[in-house]
């Protein structure tokens, strides 16, 4: 019977600078199945690489060679000894192959668990191989399955529910602070990348009125125009303190942009009214006293990690509801693996062909008024033609004729007699 | 009636119980069940309570079971509105417990038997005893969201989202709905004395007599007035708004239960465990009691 082996390396096992010496790349990926699809000991294969993990997924007749092969095949492509990163690696076969499967795709074994992008680089994986056709029946199957499991985790658990990003925390802080951020006035001093992506979030939640101050007039012009907003002076910061409700710093200042002082002197003309401030900048843009102040609110980057930190522990407590779903995906897995040796199968056509012919016949015998004799040898007659219709099929089942492709013969056999149902 | 009564409690409870497992679970249907729990039990409520007003054939205010189950049941009404104008799910968490305590208090109590008095039938003594209960009803609710204002605000302040970060609204929902239950605290509680003071003056012929509860009652309109004055003057909000409510809701106590213990005065029989022949008839004799019939 064939056998599903896994093996890989992942950030768990792994430091980041082995990671990166046996990464392939997308183009590499399809040479690496290319050479693996000339290996006769493997049947089927898939190569899973991510900044976080190098994996192999293989199906075979001999599973002893093929994990000596596909080890041995690591080393030879990247060129490393095989001693260098063998300890790292894991290896699994069976239902524990399957299981890490479907642990990777529905993010349970990602270094955030909970985090989205591993599925679709886990699709992109298998779209490779079954470009290079070195996917046969069992890693469909597999993948299908997978996908389905992934996307149930996502749908039935809180996995991916609380903020894990930077950006997406200082949003919902927000929330909690505004409530709703309709109509809020936003002020980005600076630039950045994390920055910037937290402005796109708070006006995909109806923030509006996006005020941009920058050293360099132009850049903050340019800033500005993207974000449908308006450009101010920096100079001008203390006039927009008394709009704003929101405040994103990210600037390269080694010393406060905003101060204690500062603030303190508008809350009178702000009414009060809240102030939100995200410091993404280091070293700090915004006096972190400002925090001490009533109803103004300070987050440093450090602080939006804690709350990250938080977070990540709430989707742990989730991700153990996402194991349970994937137990059951393994189960149901091993079932339809097990259909899927020659014998059940044998067995299922038979049993499928004799009802058949069973109903049938007493179908006939009843309208048609034949003798107890007669009817002995009707019954004698239907099970000799079912043993002649069903030897050559048997034959092609049992042994091995199929040119080591037996699991599709037998997939194919399922499907067309309805087996399954 | 002392069945439904029962069952008025058991309602109350399980809404309770209701809310503390959305509190935990955060499912929908826990919250419905709990909303629905504390209607049904307010509707029991409210059939027991019409059922002594017709037996009474007055407002059943005339000592502490009463005037307690009364207060239960405008906290509830004004809970149920609150509901409907904010809905502010978690707030049940703090509201039908209370109502309940209340509830089992009342039931604790003995209900001594009192004979229909005159000066209780009136449109105004109706009108000053609603209004108050619901003006304090409306001060107990700014007292339970200021408390979950702090709550929250000390999550987001010291940067620690714990249990109830993610449970809570937001802040500004929790400064504007106290904000407005003080107003509507206020407003009620301004007509209430207003209505108090006019029955007074057809009765006894004075408006004010210093008695302690209308020092204290006037003490508490006075400190919400404040309050009232800097939000809109001076945009006070948030932190500082939420523990004046808290202390407000201080004075509140101590005006409707403090005072009818610690000082003498002509609404400490409504308080009286066992009505006390001499008192009511000093209080007949003195000729100056009610006006505020229960706050």
């Amino acid at each position: 019977m064939t056998d599903i082996v896994l093996l890989g390396i992942n950030h768990k096992t792994a430091p980041v600078e082995l990671r990166e010496c046996i990464a392939f790349t997308d183009e590499n990926t399809g040479i690496a199945l290319d050479s693996l699809k000339t290996n006769s000991g493997i049947n089927e294969a898939l190569l899973l690489s991510t900044c976080n993990r190098v994996e192999v997924l293989l199906v075979t007749d001999d599973a002893s060679v093929a994990i000596d092969s596909a080890k041995k095949f690591i080393a030879e492509f990247n060129n490393i000894p095989l001693t260098q990163f063998e300890d790292s690696l894991y290896i699994h076969r069976g239902d524990e192959a399957v299981r890490h499967v479907f642990r990777v795709a529905s993010s349970l074994d990602s270094m955030i668990v909970g985090e989205p992008q591993i599925l679709g680089q886990i699709k992109d994986a298998y779209k490779t191989a079954t470009e290079k056709k070195i996917s046969g029946v069992i890693i469909n199957r597999l993948l299908h399955r997978t996908f389905f499991v992934a996307k149930r985790v996502r749908t039935e658990t809180g996995i991916g529910d609380s903020a894990v990003s930077i950006s997406y925390a200082a949003i919902e802080l927000a929330r909690k602070i505004f409530g709703d951020l309709d109509g809020k006035r936003v002020l980005l001093i600076g630039a950045g990348e994390m920055a910037e992506l937290a402005v796109e979030h708070l006006i995909r939640n109806r923030a509006s009125d996006i005020r941009v101050a920058n050293r360099t007039f132009e850049h903050g012009l340019k800033l500005a125009r993207k974000f449908n907003g308006q450009a101010v002076r920096i100079e001008e910061l203390i006039d927009c303190l008394k709009v704003a409700d929101i405040i994103i710093s990210s600037t390269g200042s080694p010393g406060f942009i905003l101060t204690h002082a500062q603030v303190k002197g508008m809350i009178r003309k702000r009414r009060n009214r809240p102030l939100f401030f995200i410091d993404i900048a280091v070293p700090r843009d915004i006096d972190p006293d400002i925090n001490k102040l009533a109803n103004n609110y300070v987050y440093d980057i450090d602080d939006l990690k804690g709350v990250i930190e938080d977070n990540v522990e709430e989707r742990n407590r989730e991700a153990i509801k996402g194991e349970r779903i994937v137990d059951e995906a393994v189960i149901r897995f091993r079932e339809w693996r097990e259909n899927l040796a020659a014998v059940p199968t044998i067995k299922d056509l038979r049993n499928k062909l004799e009802s058949i012919a069973e109903k049938e016949v007493n179908k006939t015998l009843r309208s048609n008024n034949i003798s107890q004799e007669n009817a002995e040898a009707v019954h004698r007659m239907t099970r000799a033609l079912i043993n002649k219709i069903l030897h050559d099929p048997t034959q092609v089942l049992k042994n091995n004729s199929c040119m080591g492709d037996k699991s599709n013969y037998l997939d194919i056999t399922r499907k067309l007699f309805k087996l399954d149902e | 009636m002392e069945i439904l009564i029962i069952i008025t409690i058991l309602l109350y409870m399980l809404s309770a119980a209701g809310y503390f497992t959305y509190l935990f679970f955060q499912k929908e249907f826990l919250h419905k069940i709990g909303l629905y729990l504390v209607l049904a039990g307010f509707m029991c409520h409210t059939v027991s309570i019409a059922g002594v007003c017709i037996t009474l054939g007055q407002i059943p205010v005339h000592n502490l079971h009463q005037n307690l189950s009364i207060a239960g049941w405008v906290l509830a009404c004004v809970f149920l509105i609150f509901n409907y104008i904010f809905r502010l799910k978690i707030f049940g968490i703090y509201a039908v417990p209370l109502i309940s305590v209340i509830m089992v208090a009342v039931s604790r109590i003995p209900n001594e038997p009192v004979q229909a008095k005159s000066i209780f039938k009136s449109f105004w003594v109706l009108s000053h005893v609603i209004a108050v209960l619901a003006g304090d009803a409306a001060f107990a609710f700014a007292f339970g969201l200021g408390i979950l204002y702090l709550i929250q605000e000390n999550a987001i302040k010291t940067k620690k989202p714990g249990f109830f970060f993610k449970r809570l609204p937001s802040l500004e929902m929790l400064d504007n709905a106290g904000y407005v239950c003080i107003v509507a605290g206020f407003s009620l509680l301004t007509f209430g004395l207003i209505t108090g003071f006019v029955y007074a003056k057809a009765i006894w012929g004075k408006f004010w007599v210093w008695d302690p509860k209308e020092v204290w009652s006037g003490i508490t309109w006075l400190f919400y007035a404040a309050l009232l004055h800097e939000r809109l003057a001076a945009g006070w909000r948030g932190r500082r708004a939420a523990i004046m409510a808290i202390i407000g809701f201080a004075f509140m106590l101590f005006t409707y239960f403090g005072v009818n213990f610690l000082f003498k005065g002509h609404h400490s029989e409504f308080t009286r465990l066992q009505p006390a022949e001499t008192t009511i008839n000093t209080i007949l004799n003195k000729d100056d009691p009610t006006e505020k019939a229960s706050d």
